[in-house]
């Protein structure tokens, strides 16, 4: 089972950061837990610069953009 | 804008071969300046078969917004293209990095002139201040860096240069990172790193916690590239057609003389009025400038047109609220003033240096 955050203040990329996870999951019948992390003092504990980040069980994997369907793919099945 | 998932997505790993990209993007240029070149001629054209009487209001304002609304698009396209490939050099953890040496004085020119290039989404405000600040970047010249970036962007000046000249594009430039600098400067001058809110100054910074900076290809610049121009032109659109839709109207119905009396060099005023009236509207470089174009047309003068597209793009309140979050009340007035009264300078000065 995989723990996926998305941090994001609440920004209109950071929900499409969410959704792109959340069709990967469904497409590939991945079984994860996917939580939105909008409080800034939480997002800042995993010390990303920018917004939205993807973090996959506690670990910064992609900051400060969108990630691609691809892309998060392949990072769960690594 | 589409991030839906495309099962065509190139996964990575598997590389589209490095000559195909640079002979689309060459096409892709060269089909740019031909059909740029076919403008004037469109707009004439599609004015002309609309059956709208020459020289009335409206064929006026429909001419102008059939003029400018693929140019515009176009020049935009171009430059957040060439701005998306050159940003592929430059990240936040980079520019953090470069920043946490420095001292004040030469650190507020470097973060000013950083905050051109170092991709920046207002949304991730907070996130780069908190970061900064925590990273031991002074409290001023991560204000330099906060004020330049929304201000002095790729967007703005590339807008400005195919608008209204190159003249006009530098100085803004010149004067907008000014206004960074000794803003920022003021600021860590004044010493006011107790009213950051109490939680920021516990964060600590911890090197390599973030995603680590990856080397690139030249392709991967490109395609950088690319997507910088999705995002953004499919942001910014709406703004920009809305824009031009009240500069057309300007340039239509408003009459030659209007506005020189009223945002002219005579009327001392209509600076402070203008920034003023920038602070409640929010908009982004994009959206403002044609509507500064259609403007200048009429007669307002420079440095007050100017003034008020720094005090649009700079000071907003939106920004301000999500600010509020690592700043105290005081610390945001203060922001505020050393702002606005850094724009008010260079409005008046560009009233009084171009005749």
């Amino acid at each position: 089972m995989r723990h996926i955050k998305i941090l994001g203040t609440g920004c209109a990329r950071c929900k499409q950061a969410e959704a792109v996870v959340r069709e990967v999951l469904a497409a590939d019948r991945i079984e994860a837990t996917v939580e939105k992390v909008e409080d800034i003092q939480a997002i800042m504990a995993y010390h990303v610069l920018a917004t939205p980040a993807l973090v996959i069980d506690e670990k910064v994997t992609i900051a400060g953009r969108v990630p691609t369907a691809a892309e998060v793919r392949s990072l769960l099945n690594a | 804008m589409s991030t839906s998932v495309t099962p065509l997505a190139t996964p990575p790993g598997v590389r589209v071969p490095a000559a195909r990209w640079v002979g689309l993007v060459a096409a892709a240029v060269l089909l740019w300046f031909a059909v740029y070149r076919q403008l004037v001629p469109f707009s004439e054209w599609a004015t002309a078969r609309l059956g709208l009487e020459r020289g009335t209001h409206l064929e006026e304002s429909v001419r102008f917004f059939l003029y400018d609304t693929p140019k515009v698009l176009m020049l935009l396209t171009l430059v957040v293209f060439v701005m998306g490939v050159v940003r592929s050099w430059f990240s936040p953890e980079r520019t953090r990095a470069l920043l946490a040496g420095k001292a004040e004085g030469m650190g507020n020119v470097a973060a000013a002139g950083l905050g051109i290039f170092t991709p920046f989404c207002s949304c991730s405000a907070v996130p780069l201040f908190v970061g900064f600040v925590s990273a031991g970047v002074p409290l001023g010249v991560t204000f330099s860096f906060l004020i330049a970036a929304p201000m002095v962007n790729e967007v703005a000046l590339g807008l400005l240069f195919a608008l209204l000249g190159w003249k006009i594009a530098v100085t803004y430039l010149a004067f907008g990172l000014g206004v960074a600098i000794v803003a920022g400067w003021v600021i860590g001058r004044l010493r006011l790193e107790h009213w950051l809110e109490p939680w920021v100054r516990e964060v600590r910074a911890t090197e390599g916690s973030s995603s680590g900076e990856e080397r690139l290809a030249l392709i991967d610049r490109l395609k950088a590239g690319w997507d910088a121009t999705r995002e953004i032109v499919g942001r910014v659109w709406a703004w920009i057609i809305a824009g031009i839709a009240v500069g057309a109207f300007i340039h239509g119905y408003v009459p030659a003389d209007l506005l020189a009396g009223i945002m002219g060099k005579g009327a001392w005023w209509s600076v402070p009025a203008a920034v003023v009236m920038g602070i409640p509207m929010y908009s982004n470089a994009a959206g403002i400038i044609p509507i500064v174009e259609a403007l200048l047309g009429k007669g307002a003068a420079l440095g007050t047109v100017l003034a008020f597209m720094m005090s649009v793009i700079a000071l907003s309140l939106p920004e301000m609220i999500i600010l509020r979050k690592v700043l105290s009340p005081r610390l945001i007035a203060v922001f505020a003033g050393v702002v606005s009264a850094g724009i008010l300078g260079v409005g008046f000065l560009f009233n009084i240096l171009f005749t």
